[in-house]
């Protein structure tokens, strides 16, 4: 039962101009396991699926895939309802639900003929609900999709693809916006699927997920596979050897006495848009030398303290302290001349405007400065003589010193914003999400910046969906939930996930 | 007291209906291609268009019902240049949807000067007659409405029930629905955005030009220039005013309709110490005010003026 082959990917290459997205990969999956797909960003996974879903062409290769009388057949290439029609479904890590819609419409969406008088909604309900009965997905059907939560939405995809009578399940990093005890549901409801005779491949970077739920491993590293594995003879350093090709090093991260406090919020309370999101009586101190961490899924929260922080909203009550001093008036430019840096949580869009020069993103926040100008003139050659050190220094690679800023990758973005947040060498740092979306070689040079920050006397506030990042880095941790936060006794993961889930302990 | 014998009149419920006609087509019109997600501006030049050629058919010979059928082919043909221009091209719908107004309503000019270049005055067809229906003129009060109602009328309203049916019962109704509000969703499914959105404004332009074939066919018998004067913009704001409803365009088109009957009694009775100007814009205020008071609550297609290109993300 488990050796029926169920798709077959055959020397599949796919190139953007001179760019190898994928370089002749080959990826076999029978019936009824989960394979994972590991890789950095821009390894090439997500070309590969695309290709799967007839959303790309490839440029050499093919894909066979089991049909209903047992024999493999090629699948027509570049064709989104050919690949619907194999069996193939996808969910993708942005959910494509219509939230107008309820839930049941969503399922019933492109599954009947469109030139119709009528729905058989009855006859859908049904099915439906044995499915939920079968797998344990459950979701209110006819509940607009707008009012369910992350994970809810998350089933909701799945059950799309069921209904569809789906033999392949491709998942496209499916934690991402689950908490821990969310995320474990999820992969029991996989293990049942999977016994019915579901094939599921499972994009992810986590490698603890990868290790715990899957059958096999197949490592991607610039465009082709580097490694298989079956997951029973895996472990966290072989896998991560894999996918960077050599060992991370992780960054020391030595025992320093905290300092004084510096950043501290005193029964703090900002109204968000709704109760969820906004703050309640918040206290926290932060310390020289110190990182905290906040946990929490996402839309809990953290924006309405990341907005506080970096001035651009005023508390409705409570006070705001930096280096023991009140903070009278919040805005965002005299946030930062009390010597708090921010790293923005959407860096393409906060954090630098696209369409100026790498140059100019540079100092943008330093205008004011007499370096950068002089009696309301840009002094364009001390601009350019700065640019030139931090793309040096931080490593910051694109098309030169010139270039719009919107032309580099994501992770050069970030370091852009690094290099001009950590050469004013700020007193309090706020990172929110500083590593989201970047590989683990850009994400390890966000991490020792902000330790170095840290050792040189800087506190820092780090926000972040990903946990193992917090456990890594932080001094402390709280946990934020419907805009309380409370702090972690200790740094136990399970603990954590259900204080996330809004536990109380 | 005046007004509430004005209110009690069935005269003053068929000015009404009559006025609301062309408004529950220019509504629903713009309605079926704001619920795929794009804007029709060019609904005001869609009425000029399917005035006139309407009209001109019937002139150079046509029934009354193949006239008609005309009027919805130059709609739709108006609909695909807009379609075309901001559904696969995705350029701004609004500068697109001004563009048709001016268009079409420069072209239907033209076409009439040069067609009948020595007339001074309009030339008149045979509009629509009432419609007599058995028992239902028997109905007191509403029978009476109803029985000076046309053809066209009864059109109107079946259209309301028609399109309400489509979009909340069918599969291709809920499609649209979901090309509204998430156009990824239903490239997920396998089903064409464009092939979508195209086919919504085509169908909701020519529903639009029924509006303005009205205003030649059946409220007058001929056509000038300027008639249209304004009617497609009410229309765009009574789709926000009815939350992209069908049913609730039905009743905004009659509450305007009822307002300019209004205004009209209301200038006879009290015209003496106010100037005409006042009663002429009364409507327009007051659906101002209506829309202000109901349209801060109306839900948007979410996707509704955002261009949407296949493979991009």
């Amino acid at each position: 039962m488990k050796n029926t082959q169920v798709l077959s990917l055959k020397n599949l290459s796919k190139r953007f101009g001179s760019v190898v997205a994928n370089n002749s990969v080959n990826i076999e999956l029978y019936r009824g396991e989960v394979l994972s797909l590991l890789g950095e960003n821009g390894a090439g996974k997500t070309t590969l699926m695309n290709m799967l879903f007839g959303h790309y062409l490839p440029d050499s290769g093919s894909i066979d895939v089991l049909g209903n009388d047992g024999q493999m057949r090629k699948l027509v290439l570049g064709h989104p309802q050919a690949s619907l029609d194999a069996g193939i479904g996808m969910v993708h890590q942005h959910f494509t639900l219509a939230e107008n819609l309820t839930v049941l419409d969503n399922i019933l969406l492109g599954s009947e003929k469109l030139w119709a008088w009528r729905h058989d909604r009855n006859k859908a309900r049904n099915k439906i609900l044995k499915i939920i009965d079968r797998t344990g997905l459950s979701a209110p059907l006819d509940e607009k999709v707008a009012r369910l939560t992350v994970g809810e939405r998350q089933r909701v995809e799945i059950l799309k693809a069921l209904y569809h009578e789906v033999k392949i399940l491709v998942l496209d990093e499916p934690t991402a916006v689950l908490t821990p005890q969310e995320a474990d549901a999820l992969f029991e409801n996989i293990n049942s699927m999977t016994k019915d005779g579901l094939s599921v491949i499972f994009i992810s970077h986590k490698l603890r997920e990868v290790l715990k739920f899957s059958n096999r491993i197949a490592v991607l590293r610039h465009g082709e596979k580097v490694g298989e594995i079956a997951t029973s003879d895996a472990n966290e350093r072989v896998i991560a050897r894999m996918m960077v090709g050599e060992e991370t090093i992780k960054n020391p991260r030595d025992k320093i006495q905290l300092g004084n406090p510096i950043l501290q919020l005193n029964e703090v309370s900002v109204k968000g848009d709704s109760m969820r999101t906004s703050l309640n009586r918040t206290n926290f101190t932060i310390h020289e030398n110190e990182i905290v961490g906040i946990a929490g899924v996402s839309g809990n929260g953290q924006s309405v303290l990341a907005k506080l922080i970096s001035g651009l909203i005023d508390p409705d009550s409570g006070d705001l302290l930096i280096e023991g001093e009140n903070v009278e008036y919040f805005s965002p430019n005299g946030m930062q001349s009390l010597g708090v840096g921010r790293i923005p949580e959407d860096r393409h869009h906060d954090g630098v405007v696209g369409a100026m020069s790498v140059a100019e993103n540079l100092v943008i926040e330093r205008l004011q400065d007499k370096d950068v100008n002089k009696n309301g003139f840009l002094q364009n050659r001390a601009i350019k003589e700065n640019a030139k050190a931090l793309i040096e220094k931080y490593d910051i690679r694109g098309p030169g010193i010139d270039a719009k800023a919107s032309l580099l990758s994501g992770g050069n973005i970030q370091k852009l914003i690094l290099a001009r947040v950590f050469e004013c060498k700020p007193n309090v740092i706020l990172a929110n999400q500083p590593t989201r979306g970047l590989d683990l070689g850009a994400a390890n040079e966000v991490a020792r910046h902000l330790l170095e920050a840290r050792g040189r006397g800087a506190g820092v506030l780090l926000i972040s969906e990903d946990l193992d990042e917090i456990l890594a880095l932080s001094d402390r941790i709280m946990v934020i939930h419907n805009g309380s936060l409370i702090e972690t006794v200790n740094k136990d993961r399970e603990v954590i996930g259900l204080m996330m889930a809004g536990e109380k302990i | 007291m005046d007004i509430l014998q004005i209110l009690l009149n069935e005269s003053f419920w068929a000015a009404t209906l009559r006025i609301a006609t062309p408004l529950i087509f220019g509504v629903l019109g713009a309605l079926i291609c704001e619920k795929s997600g794009v804007l029709n501006l060019g609904i005001e030049g869609i009425f000029v268009a399917g005035a006139m050629a309407g009209w001109m058919a019937v002139w150079f010979g046509f029934t009354l019902w193949m006239g008609l059928l005309v009027a919805v082919i130059v709609g739709g043909t108006f609909g695909l240049i807009h379609a075309i221009l901001t559904v696969p091209l995705g350029l701004s719908q609004h500068v697109s949807g001004l563009g048709v107004t001016l268009l079409a309503t420069s072209i239907s000019y033209f076409t009439y000067r040069t067609a009948l270049p020595k007339l001074s005055s309009p030339p008149k067809i045979e509009p629509f007659q009432p419609l007599d229906i058995p028992y239902i003129s028997e109905i007191p009060f509403i029978g009476l409405v109803l029985a000076e109602q046309t053809a066209m009328t009864w059109l109107a309203l079946f259209m309301v029930v028609l399109v309400w049916w489509i979009l909340n019962r069918t599969p291709l109704g809920l499609s649209i629905r979901a090309v509204g509000d998430n156009p990824d969703a239903v490239d997920a499914q396998g089903l064409s955005v464009y092939g979508l959105r195209i086919g919504a404004i085509v169908v909701g332009s020519s529903v639009m030009a029924l509006g303005g074939a009205f205003l030649t066919m059946s409220a007058f018998d001929s056509f000038f220039f300027g008639m249209v004067n304004g009617r497609g913009w009410i229309c765009i704001a009574l789709v926000i005013f009815a939350s992209w409803r069908p049913g609730k365009a039905l009743l905004g088109a009659i509450l305007f309709g009822a307002f300019d009957a209004f205004q009209v009694r209301l200038q006879t009775e009290v015209g003496a110490f106010l100037p005409s100007q006042v009663f002429l814009m009364a409507p327009y205020v007051l659906s101002i005010i209506a829309l202000v008071i109901v349209a801060r609550r109306a839900e948007y297609p979410r996707a509704l003026l955002k261009p949407w290109f296949k493979g991009a993300r």
